[in-house]
């Protein structure tokens, strides 16, 4: 069998005009071009699709999940960053 | 002064799976909970693979052009939910190249009923009808398993599959309303694939040592006999639509459970044919290692294209 595995790639697609790429999967390819090309044929059969991005999976960094709890901290306690905190009289209006 | 009470990663873990929380691949698991899984996503990316052989053996022999374009979308599909169960899977550790190579040896199952052979064309629509209508079945609880890619692919796999399943119920009603000729083929058909299918959702549950674990992890939500039970309850009214006769003498509506009783299935056939013993388990193995053969050379070409294209860049930087 081929001992060199072909590297993998994660697959972020536009599904629509407007909207932010969004990860959906991963896909081995030789390099970028074929990982576009393999992407359009795994991902979007039916139209899911107006673009896509590939990234080599080694080239993404990621948070540690188990140190999200105090990663995350700082902003769990801070309530007055949401417009809710603050008492808006019911006389004042459009804000 | 409070206490701070340690809480290890198996509580954590356990809290995760009881307030429905899925666990990632990067998060703590269990050891066996990932070999659970390893084994269920690659086995399941295994039959999709297989799965393309027995239909693709009628793709050049489609009765016509519209049959044949949408049998060829169909096998497709196919193919992708196999590479998006692969790609799940690898997110547990393991490689591509070693499941692969687990498939090809034999050490890997896959689904039995693809050890079966289609010998017309109203097989095509019982495949679709029954076997798909089955992994339906299995697969929609599967979009809310407890580990988040294997979920998420499925959640793919089963917008997908409504339309393997019509087309199969389409080419069954077809014949049904055809010459005799063609209705025999469609009952042939039914008769052949009917009880291989109730083997598809695995042993009886008081047989199957595994299940009561992957429930208790969600990754199962419903048992073997449940998912049998739905099953047959779903399906008789629609042979009965088609004309179609049960081939099974025992078949009762029982209305005190509210589902239908069934005849004994063959469990000596469905162990037999895991073992590796089917009608075609052989044939299976070897067009699979015959195209891992023959593709051999593209894929060390691509890569040696791709490496020669990257030192060229490098060295024009
Ligand atoms: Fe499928
Ligand atoms: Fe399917």
């Amino acid at each position: 069998m081929n001992k060199k595995e072909w590297p993998l790639w994660e697959v972020f697609i536009r599904s629509k005009q407007g909207l932010d790429h969004k990860h959906v999967g991963s896909i081995h390819a030789a390099d970028a071009e074929m990982a576009i090309l393999n992407a359009r044929d795994v991902y979007t059969r039916r139209m899911e699709g107006v673009s896509i991005w590939v990234v080599e999976s080694s080239h993404i960094h990621a948070s540690n999940p188990e140190e999200a709890g105090s990663f995350f901290d700082p902003a769990n306690d801070k309530v007055y960053r949401h417009p809710t905190f603050y008492v808006v009289p019911a006389e004042i209006k459009n804000m | 002064m409070e206490t701070i009470v340690e809480k290890s990663l198996e509580d954590i873990f356990e809290e995760k799976i009881a307030s429905e929380i899925r666990i990632e691949p990067k998060d703590w698991m269990p050891e066996k909970y990932r070999k659970t899984l390893v084994r269920q996503i690659s086995q399941h990316a295994h039959s999709e693979i297989v799965g393309m052989l027995p239909e693709g053996n009628w793709i050049t022999r489609a009765p016509s052009l519209k049959r044949k374009a949408i049998l060829l979308a169909k096998v497709q599909d196919e193919a992708g939910h196999g590479l998006y169960l692969y790609s799940a899977a690898e997110t547990l550790g393991t490689s591509r190249d070693q499941m692969f190579e687990d498939l090809l040896s034999g050490k890997a199952k896959y689904s039995s009923i693809f050890n079966y052979p289609t010998l017309s064309w109203a097989d095509v629509g019982a495949i679709g009808w029954l076997v798909d209508g089955a992994a339906i079945m299995n697969q929609v609880p599967l979009c809310r398993t407890s580990y988040g890619p294997y979920a998420r692919a499925m959640v793919r796999v089963c917008k997908e599959e409504s339309f393997h399943q019509r087309q199969g119920f389409e080419i069954m009603m077809t014949l049904c309303n055809g010459s005799e000729e063609q209705k025999e083929m469609a009952q042939e058909a039914f008769n052949r694939w009917w009880w291989p299918t109730l083997m598809m959702f695995g042993p009886k549950d008081e047989e199957s040592p595994n299940t009561e674990q992957s429930m208790r992890w969600k990754i199962k939500r419903f048992t073997n006999d449940e998912l049998r039970q739905r099953f047959v309850d779903m399906m008789v009214p629609q042979a009965e639509f088609l004309g179609l006769t049960v081939p099974d003498k025992d078949l009762k509506w029982n209305e005190a459970k509210g589902g239908y009783d069934f005849g004994a299935i063959d469990w000596n056939e469905f162990w037999n044919v895991v073992k590796g013993n089917g009608p075609c388990n052989k044939d299976r193995l070897k067009a699979r290692n015959k195209a891992q053969e023959e593709g051999a050379w593209v894929r060390e070409a691509a890569m040696a294209y791709a490496e020669k294209a990257a030192t060229r860049e490098k060295k024009s930087a």
